[in-house]
């Protein structure tokens, strides 16, 4: 049970020096430090103007990766929707003469049902539904909140990085 | 006569309530620089009407009053405390002089008070009235407790800023500001001449003020805001000005008292226009408050609050004693060093 280091077990009755106890040096003391941060840079991010760029590990909004021929990778295959913890996603498959056979007729994903866990895209067979950067969420209207696939699909370019990400974290 | 009075008594009060209003944009600055933020910066250029939208928002509130109040007293707390804080400023010098049209006017609204340090004296001990008032009717076991603090709070620390006073009064051999000031012209600042009694007074202007680290009828984490847990709309306002113009007074006083008020130091005033220099005068009587104004600040968000037993600690065994050794020294001082 050896988990006190010295810095949470700070000695309760430690003798204050003479120095110490004179007490306005030590003010003085506290009072440079603090003038210090006066012509410090700021920690401050000015949020509107200012965005923060997410890293490539960060689970934003989920989104389904569109190839260059303009078609969706998605084959429907439902997994993403079965395991989908808050029951957020919704997958119905039809047939097509490309050469994956099925594709998503319909494909949405409730905005507000989703926890951004990123099993969809853990458990997708085609690396077809990716974690956006996309963290700005905010819908004024119930449906506004339920995207479909014309809002879900993003050109495969756009989303090279997370891609390349799930890459090498799968090949650990 | 009174219509000179009054002219002044406007113009003091609205450069006052002007620079109230500010301080508290000033006070969120300099507590988000020291913090390595940015502060306020939102409304108007560089947040400057940040103050406007604070007192719109204060005017617009819901006036509460606590079923279980004194309301006559609830309602009579705030008052007091407001018009203590501006009535110090009546007798202070902001200037020597101004001569407009072949007339001299005195840059103080009560000018030829001849007791003027009895008079800041008396009137910040009214000023316990208003917190502990307010902590009383409010009704409220936090309020009470925050009422109870500052009476003995400002009690205690009143001695020690009374024997601060006395090694000024000592070394001028008056009680008048303007007397106190020219003293200082010719002999001196006094916080070269008393620096042990510009520390206490200091010290105590602190506790007087109720800033950190001698918040402690305000305390919030312990007392949910104290004697204004129960205050809002512009009741609550009224006490928040009230903090920030005690903070100009006693800045002002102490301007006056230890760092010679208007008087700009190593300045030939041979020969120089008289308006020029009062001018000068009060420029620099501004930047000695700003000063002063900038310490408490300073010292607010670097020195965590006292508890309440070190602080009786700190004023009755300690600041009490010094203060006696102190009268001793100047006196001393005065018999030998300053003939």
């Amino acid at each position: 049970m050896q988990y006190r280091s010295k810095y949470n077990n700070p000695k309760p009755n430690r003798k204050l020096s003479l120095w110490e106890k004179l007490y306005l040096p030590e003010i003085v003391r506290g009072l440079l430090t603090t003038i210090k941060h006066l012509f410090r840079p700021k920690f401050t991010r000015q949020y509107p103007e200012e965005k923060w760029e997410a890293p490539a590990a960060f689970r934003g909004r989920p989104v389904l990766v569109m190839e260059e021929n303009g078609a969706e990778r998605c084959v429907a295959c439902g997994l993403c929707s079965r395991v989908c913890p808050p029951l957020a996603i919704e997958v119905q498959a039809s047939e097509t003469d490309l050469l994956k056979e099925r594709y998503p007729v319909r494909f949405e994903i409730n905005m507000l049902r989703c926890i951004f866990c990123g099993f969809c895209e853990e458990v997708c067979p085609e690396e077809a539904i990716v974690m956006s950067k996309d963290y700005e969420l905010v819908y004024t209207k119930y449906n506004d909140a339920i995207l479909g696939k014309d809002k879900l699909l993003i050109p495969k370019k756009d989303l090279q990085e997370r891609l390349d990400y799930l890459r090498v974290m799968r090949n650990v | 006569m009174i219509l000179e009075a009054l002219i002044k008594i406007i113009i003091v009060l609205f450069v006052v309530l002007t620079a109230v209003s500010y301080l508290v944009l000033l006070e969120r600055w300099i507590s988000a620089w020291l913090q390595d933020r940015i502060g306020p910066n939102r409304v108007g250029p560089m947040g400057l009407f940040q103050p406007l939208a604070d007192v719109l928002k204060l005017l617009l509130k819901e006036d509460i009053e606590p079923s279980q109040s004194e309301k006559w007293i609830h309602w009579l707390a705030p008052v007091i405390s407001i018009s203590v804080a501006f009535s110090v400023l009546a007798i202070i010098p902001f200037g020597s002089s101004i001569i407009l049209g072949g007339n001299t006017y005195a840059l103080s609204i009560a000018s030829n008070i001849n007791i003027g340090v009895l008079y800041i004296i008396a009137l910040t001990s009214v000023g316990v009235y208003g917190i502990t008032l307010a902590g009383w009717s409010s009704g409220s076991k936090y309020s009470l407790l925050g009422g109870l603090r500052s009476s003995a709070q400002m009690i205690s620390y009143e001695l020690t800023l009374g024997l601060g006073l006395v090694s000024v009064v000592m070394l001028s051999g008056t009680l008048d500001l303007g007397g106190i000031i020219q003293s200082q012209v010719t002999g001196g600042w006094n916080i070269i001449r008393a620096p042990l009694g510009f520390m206490l007074f200091l010290i105590s202007s602190f506790a007087e003020t109720n800033r950190q680290p001698f918040d402690l009828p305000e305390a919030e984490p312990e007392l949910v805001g104290g004697y204004h847990t129960e205050y809002s709309s512009m009741k609550f306002a009224l006490f928040f000005l009230a903090e920030y113009a005690n903070m100009i007074t006693a800045s002002a006083v102490m301007s006056v008292l230890f760092l010679g008020g208007w008087h700009v130091p190593f300045l030939n005033t041979m020969g120089m226009n008289p308006t020029l220099m009062a001018i000068l005068g009060v420029a620099a009587f501004g930047l000695k408050i700003f000063a002063f104004i900038f310490f408490f600040m300073w010292v607010r968000w670097t020195i965590p609050r006292f508890r309440y037993d070190q602080l009786m600690n700190l004023g009755w065994k300690v600041l009490l004693p010094i203060g006696i050794i102190n009268i001793v020294l100047t006196a001393l001082e005065k018999t030998y060093l300053l003939k």
